[in-house]
């Protein structure tokens, strides 16, 4: 059974591994670091979600090593995921989690 | 066996799953971000989530993310006796993180946020023991391939075993990812 077919590409080095993660970790500490200071508050949940769909994305490419591999596993998991967005963006709304405070 | 694509059909399929995955979850997370704030008793996610805490356990899943990488490489590379020892770690951190999350839900359950106290209590357990659930499987998946390790039947041969092994780890890992920003740090 051919364990790398067509498509598909070598996967990164361990250094490549280790920076990905080092930057996970830092960002994690920046999440964390955002929520105890005040003055990030008014821009808290932007900045929240920034964050955790960088490091979202960085476990993604590098560590599922979509970056390498063919598009259509991309594909895959990029449509559903696209899809649970809408969702979760449609179901908010239509339960009204939108709707502003007066 | 590859598909008409070129593709390791084990690898689309899994791919396909992860994807159905996502919806789930999705579902689960829209039920909790729904009903968030509604509940009409206590505890609140402010009163009771212990940030401390849930940063380390996320900080060892995410370690245990490396772990595994580490794990594929050793294994891609034929080095058996590395591929057990990151197997193994990867195993243990998240058992660790198991055990944290059961030290989590008793204590929560100890200040009175049960699955039917409110819906806070309803929507965040449901959503972290799905995750929970996921994570045993993992473990169990992992142990199974560290087994195999130890008796010599996991070579270079089986990279692509270990690699979707890895897929579904790396997946509960990002799923943790939102589910720590979206739960506990966005309240």
């Amino acid at each position: 059974m051919r364990e790398s077919p067509a498509g598909e590409h070598a996967h990164p080095t361990a250094g490549v591994y280790l920076r990905v993660a080092a930057v996970l970790v830092i960002l994690t500490v920046i999440e964390v670091g955002v929520f105890y200071v005040p003055a990030f508050h008014p821009v808290l949940v932007p900045t929240l979600l920034f964050l955790s769909a960088l490091k979202f994305t960085l476990v993604v490419m590098f560590y599922m090593h979509l970056k390498m591999d063919s598009r259509f596993f991309t594909f895959l998991f990029g449509g559903p995921l696209l899809l649970a967005f809408v969702m979760t963006m449609g179901l908010m709304f239509l339960f009204g989690a939108f709707v502003l405070k007066k | 066996m590859t598909t008409s694509l070129g593709l390791d059909n084990r690898k689309m399929a899994f791919w396909a799953f992860i994807g159905s995955e996502c919806l789930l979850f999705a579902s689960l997370i829209s039920t909790y971000l729904i009903y968030k704030g509604r509940s009409v008793v206590g505890p609140y996610p402010h009163e009771i989530l212990n940030i401390p805490f849930t940063s380390v356990s996320t900080f060892d899943l995410l370690m245990s993310s490396l772990m595994m990488v580490l794990a594929l490489a050793a294994v891609q590379r034929g080095d058996l006796k590395w591929a057990k020892m990151w197997l193994f770690l990867t195993a243990l951190l998240g058992m660790f993180f198991l055990a944290g999350q059961v030290y989590e839900f008793t204590s929560f359950v100890h200040e009175g946020l049960t699955l039917q106290r409110n819906l806070f209590g309803a929507t965040f357990f449901v959503l972290t023991g799905t995750h929970g659930a996921h994570v045993t499987v993992g473990v169990i998946w992992l142990l199974t391939l560290w087994w195999r390790a130890l008796r010599g039947k996991l070579g270079k041969g089986n990279a692509l075993t270990v690699e979707i092994c890895g897929l579904y780890w790396h997946f509960v890992d990002v799923v943790w990812i939102v589910i720590f920003t979206v739960v506990y740090l966005i309240q």
